[in-house]
C-alpha cells in the first residue's frame, strides 16, 4: 500500500519531493495530470495526498471537493497536503488538512508530511 | 477583293476586340471603372440586340414583307421610351437581388425554387441554340459571298469549317473574359466593352452602306422615295394588324426576355441610372438601324438577278457595285453583329446551365458535412461555366451542321423571340402583383411552353405541321397569341387558387415594393456560427474575398476582426453576395445548410412584414440615426467585454507572474538543498544540477520575457532596420523551430517564388515573430498527417503579408480575442516550457514594426496573418528626444 500520492505536473518538483520523501522510507506514489486524479486516488488508497493546485485540465482545488465529497467515509478523509505556487493570497484553502507555498524549505516538508502521517 | 486579304483583315479585327477586352478587364481589375461604366458604354452594349438576324435580315424581311421588318425594332422602341419607368424598376431590383440571369430572377421572385429556375434555363437553352446556329450560319454565308464570285450560285452551307472555326473562336473569347473570375456581382467590364465598339462598327457600315445606295445608287432621297412607292404594291407589302400586333409584342418582350438581352439590361448594369441615357439613345440607336433598311431592299430588288438571295443584299449590293472596302466593312458589321451575339448570348447560357443545372446536382452528389470541406467551389463553377460555354457553341455549331442549308434557320430569330416570351407574364406579374406564386409561375410558365414547342418551334424545325387556322388569320399571330393567352390565364388562375409560402411572400413583398428583401432568422445570435459560413464564403469567393466581405460587414457593425454578428441584415447582405455569383436558390440552400436553416412560420412571416413596412415608412435621416446608434452600442458592447475579461485576466496576472516563478525556483531550492547531503552518488549529484540549471535558464527566460514585453509595450524599444529578404526569414524560422518537438515530422507547403518579397523592417524582431507562430504551430497542431502551409503575398500599398496556417483543429472562436493577451496560455499539456507570453510579445512587436498580427477565422486549422508595411514607421517621439 502507498503512504503518499503526489498529483503534480511539474516534473522536477516532482521529482525532488519523491526524493525527498523516499529518503524517509515512505513510499510515494506520482500522477502528472488533474484529468484522472481523482481515480488515482480511489485506486492506491495512500494514507495522504500531496496535491498541487495549479493542474492541467482540472484544478487541484477541484479534485480535493470531489474527493472530500467521495462516498466512501474512509477514502473522503484521507489527509490532503496542498502545494501551491501563487504564494500567500492563496494559502485559505480550508477543506485541506495542510497548505504549504512554493518554494519550501525541505525540513519543512518534511516535518509536515510526518505530522500528517502520524 | 481577295478572300485571303478578307481572311487577313478579319483575324486583325479579331485580335484588335481581344485587346479591347483584355485592356478594359485591366483597367476594371485596377479600378478603374469609370469609363467603362460610362452609360454610353451600356447603350451601346444593348445594341447586342441587333445581332445577324436584324443585321442582314432585315433587309431580306424588308424585300419579302415591305414595312413589316419594322416591327422588331419598333417593339424594342415602345417599351424603352413607353415603359421606361418599368424596365428602372426591373433593373433596381434585379441589381437589389444581385441576380445573375432571367432564370435567376423568375426563381429569385418566387421562393428561391430552383426547379422554376432550371426550367426556365431550359427554354432558353431550347430557344436560343438554333439562334446561335443562324449567326454561325450567316458568318458563314458572308464569308462565301466573297469566296465565290457568282451571286445566284452561292452554296447555302459552306462546309462546315468557316462556323467550325468561327465556333472555336468565340468559345475562347467567350471563356477567356466572360469567365475569367467569380465576382459577387456578376459583370464583365472586357465583353461589355469589346461589344459596345462592335455596335459602333455595326453602326458605321449600315450607314454607310445606306448613304451609298441612296446617293450613290439612286439619285438622293426623292428619288429614293419614288422607287421604294413603286414597290409599295408589291402582295407581300400589305400591313396585317394582327401580324403586326403580334410582333410588336413579341419583339418588346424579348428586350427584356431574351437571355443576352438580360444580360446586357439588367445583369451587367451598375444601376437603374444608366438608363436615363438609354432611355433616348437606345432607340436612337435602333432608328439609324432601321433608316436605310428599306431603300437597301428596294435597290436590290431592281439590281440584282431575282435569284439573289435577299438576305445577303447588305454584302452582294457593295461587291457588286465594285466597292470592295465598303464590302468589306459591311462584312465587319455583320460579323461584329453575330460574334457579340453569341458571346453574350453563350455567357448568358452558360451561367444559367451551370448556376441552375450543374451546381445544384453537384451539391445534391456530394452531401458531405460542409464544415472542414477544403475543395474550391469556386473552381467547379468557372469550370462548370467553361464546360457550358463549350457545349452551348458545341451544339449550336452541331445544329448548323444538321439543319445548315435549309431555310429553317432563317425564321429561328422569331422563334426564339416567342419561347422567351412566354418568361415574360411570370416576370411582371411576379414584379408587380404580391399575389402571384410558384405554382401559377410554374403552371404559366409550363403550359405557355409547351403549346409554344407544340404550334411554333416544332413546324419551324420542320416536325408536325403549323397550327390549322381560319384563312384571313396569320398562323404565327395566332400561335403567338394562343400560347400567351394560356400563359398568362394560367399564370392568374393558379396565382389566385395558391397560397404563396413564406419564403415567397417575402421575396414577393421585397420584389413588388422594390425595398430591401429581409432574411428573417432565429440562428442563435454571437459568432459560433459565423466561422462554418465563412468557411462556405470561402469556398466560392476564394479566402481573399470572404475574408474582405466578412471584415467590412463586421467593421459596419462596429466589431473589429474578421466575425461579425449574426444579424438579419448580415445573412441577407451576405446571401445576396452569393446570389451574385451562384444564383438565389443555389445560394439560399448553402446558407440554410451551414447556419441552420430556419423554419418560418406565419407568425414570423407577420413580424417580419410588419417590421419591412415599418422600415419602409422611416425617413432615411432616422435609419441613419438608428444604424448609428447601434453600431455605438455594439463598440460599447465590444469595449465593455473587453474590459471585463482584461480585468480578470489583470487579477490573474500577478498569480500568473508569482506562478510562473515561483515554479522554477521550487526545483531550484528543493535540488540545491538536497545537493549538500553528503550521501548521494555522482549520477544523481550530476542530473540534480543539470535541473537546477535548467530551471535557472527557465527564469532567466521568462524575466527576459517579460522585460522584452514592458520595452516592447512603452514603445522604446530599439528597432534595427534593415532591407530583408522574406524568404531567407521564413527558411531560418522554420529550421530555428524544428527543435520543437523533432519527433512531428510537419509537411510544410510553400510558394517559394511568391517569398521574394524585399522588406525594409526589423530581420530579428520580424524572424522573432515568424519563430514563434511556426513554434506555436509544432506545438499544437493535432492533424495528423501535419501540415503547415506558409503563404506570401504582396499588399496594395508595397508591404507584405504573411500566412501561416496548419491544419489542425484550430482556436474556438470564443478564445480567438484572447490569444494575444499576456499569459492568456491554452488549458493544454502540451503548453509546457512556454508562460503564455510568446503571442503578446509578437502582437508588441508587429505593433512596433508598424504592422500587425491577427488571427485568421475559418481557413481549417490555426491560422494567422502577419501584415507588414513597406517600412517601419518613423517614432513620434524619435525627433523630440534629439531635441
Amino acid at each position: 500500500m502507498l503512504d503518499i500520492l503526489m498529483i503534480e505536473d511539474e516534473p522536477n518538483i516532482a521529482e525532488a519531493v519523491r526524493f525527498i520523501l523516499t529518503r524517509e522510507g515512505w513510499q510515494v506514489g506520482l500522477h502528472s495530470d488533474g484529468l484522472g486524479g481523482i481515480e488515482a486516488i480511489r485506486g492506491t488508497k495512500p494514507r495522504l495526498v500531496i496535491l498541487d493546485v495549479m493542474l492541467p485540465h482540472r484544478s487541484g482545488t477541484e479534485i480535493l471537493a470531489e474527493l472530500r465529497g467521495d462516498h466512501d467515509p474512509g477514502l473522503a478523509a484521507t489527509p490532503v497536503l496542498m502545494l501551491t505556487a501563487r504564494g500567500q493570497a492563496s494559502l485559505h484553502l480550508p477543506q485541506a488538512d495542510a497548505v504549504l507555498a512554493k518554494p519550501f524549505a525541505n525540513d519543512d516538508l518534511r516535518a509536515m508530511v510526518r505530522r500528517m502521517l502520524n | 477583293m481577295p478572300f485571303e486579304a478578307l481572311v487577313a483583315g478579319c483575324l486583325a479585327y479579331v485580335a484588335l476586340m481581344f485587346g479591347v477586352a483584355f485592356a478594359a478587364d485591366r483597367a476594371a481589375a485596377r479600378g478603374r471603372v469609370r469609363w467603362l461604366d460610362h452609360p454610353a458604354v451600356y447603350t451601346l452594349s444593348l445594341s447586342v440586340y441587333c445581332s445577324a438576324w436584324t443585321f442582314y435580315g432585315a433587309v431580306g424581311y424588308a424585300s419579302r414583307s415591305g414595312l413589316e421588318f419594322a416591327t422588331i425594332y419598333l417593339g424594342p422602341t415602345i417599351v424603352f421610351t413607353g415603359a421606361w419607368w418599368g424596365l428602372r424598376r426591373l433593373v433596381r431590383v434585379a441589381r437589389m437581388h444581385h441576380v445573375t440571369s432571367i432564370a435567376d430572377l423568375i426563381s429569385a421572385r418566387f421562393g428561391k425554387s430552383n426547379r422554376l429556375a432550371a426550367f426556365v434555363t431550359l427554354i432558353a437553352v431550347i430557344a436560343a441554340t438554333p439562334y446561335v446556329a443562324l449567326q454561325l450560319q450567316s458568318v458563314s454565308l458572308s464569308f462565301d459571298v466573297f469566296a465565290t464570285d457568282s451571286l445566284t450560285d452561292i452554296p447555302m452551307a459552306g462546309g462546315g469549317g468557316t462556323a467550325l472555326w468561327v465556333a472555336g473562336g468565340l468559345a475562347l473569347f467567350t471563356i477567356l473574359f466572360g469567365t475569367r473570375n467569380l465576382a459577387a456581382d456578376e459583370r464583365h467590364h472586357g465583353v461589355v466593352t469589346a461589344i459596345a465598339l462592335e455596335a459602333i462598327v455595326k453602326l458605321m457600315a449600315f450607314l454607310a452602306l445606306g448613304v451609298f445606295v441612296v446617293w450613290g445608287l439612286a439619285d438622293g432621297p426623292a428619288d429614293m422615295l419614288a422607287r421604294i412607292a413603286e414597290r409599295a404594291g408589291d402582295p407581300g407589302w400589305i400591313l396585317k394588324p394582327d401580324r403586326w400586333t403580334a410582333l410588336l409584342f413579341v419583339s418588346g418582350a424579348a428586350i427584356v426576355a431574351l437571355p443576352r438581352m438580360f444580360q446586357v439590361l439588367v445583369v451587367e448594369a451598375a444601376d437603374e441610372d444608366r438608363l436615363s441615357t438609354a432611355g433616348w439613345a437606345f432607340p436612337a440607336y435602333l432608328f439609324a438601324m432601321s433608316l436605310f433598311v428599306l431603300p437597301i431592299a428596294v435597290m436590290g430588288q431592281e439590281l440584282l438577278p431575282v435569284d439573289a438571295n435577299p438576305d445577303l443584299y447588305v454584302l452582294t449590293l457593295p461587291a457588286q457595285s465594285g466597292q470592295n472596302w465598303l464590302a468589306f466593312l459591311v462584312f465587319l458589321g455583320g460579323f461584329s453583329a453575330a460574334t457579340s451575339m453569341v458571346v453574350v448570348c453563350t455567357i448568358a447560357l452558360a451561367t444559367m446551365i451551370s448556376n441552375h443545372w450543374l451546381m445544384p446536382l453537384w451539391l445534391m452528389l456530394r452531401r458531405k458535412p460542409q464544415g472542414d470541406d477544403p475543395e474550391d467551389l469556386r473552381g467547379f463553377v468557372l469550370n462548370a461555366r467553361r464546360l457550358a460555354i463549350l457545349a452551348v457553341m458545341a451544339v449550336g455549331w452541331l445544329y448548323y451542321q444538321a439543319t445548315g442549308g435549309t431555310t429553317a434557320l432563317a425564321a429561328m430569330g422569331l422563334v426564339a423571340f416567342t419561347g422567351m416570351a412566354q418568361v415574360l407574364p411570370a416576370m411582371i406579374g411576379g414584379l408587380l402583383w404580391r399575389g402571384a406564386n410558384r405554382r401559377g409561375a410554374f403552371g404559366g410558365v409550363g403550359l405557355g411552353f409547351a403549346l409554344w414547342l407544340a404550334t411554333i418551334f416544332l413546324p419551324s424545325v420542320g416536325i408536325g405541321s403549323p397550327l390549322p387556322v381560319p384563312p384571313g388569320v396569320d398562323p404565327l399571330a395566332f400561335a403567338i397569341f394562343l400560347s400567351l393567352t394560356v400563359n398568362t390565364l394560367a399564370f392568374i388562375g393558379l396565382s389566385i387558387f395558391g397560397m404563396p409560402d413564406p419564403v415567397e411572400r417575402l421575396q414577393g413583398l421585397s420584389f413588388v415594393s422594390a425595398v430591401d428583401p429581409v432574411r428573417h432568422s432565429r440562428v442563435a445570435r454571437g459568432s459560433d456560427q459565423v466561422e462554418p459560413l465563412l468557411v462556405m464564403a470561402r469556398r466560392v469567393w476564394g479566402a481573399e474575398d470572404a475574408l474582405r466581405f466578412f471584415q467590412s460587414e463586421a467593421a459596419f457593425q462596429g466589431k473589429s476582426g474578421y466575425l461579425p454578428d449574426l444579424t438579419p441584415r448580415f445573412l441577407t447582405r451576405l446571401e445576396r453576395r452569393l446570389a451574385g455569383s451562384i444564383g438565389a436558390a443555389t445560394a439560399h440552400a448553402m446558407i440554410d445548410s451551414v447556419a441552420g436553416g430556419s423554419e418560418l412560420t406565419v407568425s414570423d412571416l407577420m413580424q417580419v412584414a410588419t417590421e419591412a413596412q415599418r422600415a419602409k415608412e422611416e425617413t432615411q435621416r432616422l435609419e441613419n440615426a438608428t444604424t448609428e446608434l447601434a453600431r455605438t452600442a455594439r463598440q460599447l458592447q465590444e469595449a465593455n467585454d473587453k474590459l471585463t475579461a482584461l480585468s480578470v485576466q489583470k487579477d490573474a496576472f500577478l498569480g500568473q507572474i508569482s506562478h510562473e516563478l515561483r515554479t522554477p525556483m521550487t526545483s531550484v531550492r528543493a535540488f540545491s538543498e538536497i545537493l549538500r547531503t553528503p550521501d548521494l552518488s555522482d549520477a544523481d549529484r550530476d542530473r540534480f544540477a543539470k535541473i537546477i540549471y535548467d530551471e535557472a535558464g527557465r527564469l532567466t527566460r521568462l524575466l527576459d520575457d517579460l522585460l522584452d514585453l514592458s520595452v516592447l509595450e512603452s514603445g522604446q524599444a530599439q528597432l534595427s532596420i534593415t532591407p530583408a529578404n522574406l524568404h531567407d526569414l521564413i527558411e531560418r524560422a522554420l529550421s530555428a523551430a524544428s527543435a520543437t518537438r523533432p519527433e512531428r515530422v510537419f509537411r510544410v507547403e510553400r510558394e517559394p517564388l511568391a517569398e521574394y518579397v524585399g522588406i525594409i523592417t526589423d530581420a530579428d524582431r520580424l524572424l522573432q515573430v515568424l519563430i514563434n507562430v511556426i513554434t506555436n504551430a509544432r506545438k499544437y497542431c493535432d492533424a495528423e498527417p501535419p501540415i503547415l502551409s506558409i503563404r506570401v503575398r504582396r499588399t496594395l500599398r508595397g508591404g507584405a503579408q504573411i500566412d501561416i496556417i496548419d491544419n489542425g483543429s484550430g482556436i474556438e472562436t470564443a478564445r480567438q480575442s484572447l490569444i494575444f493577451e499576456k499569459f492568456a496560455r491554452l488549458n493544454d499539456p502540451a503548453r509546457a516550457g512556454g508562460a503564455g507570453l510568446g503571442l503578446a510579445i509578437c502582437k508588441e512587436i508587429m505593433a512596433n514594426l508598424g504592422g500587425e498580427i491577427t488571427y485568421l477565422p475559418g481557413q481549417g486549422g490555426a491560422a494567422f496573418r502577419i501584415l507588414l508595411p513597406r517600412r517601419p514607421p518613423v517614432p513620434v517621439n524619435a525627433g523630440l528626444r534629439r531635441a
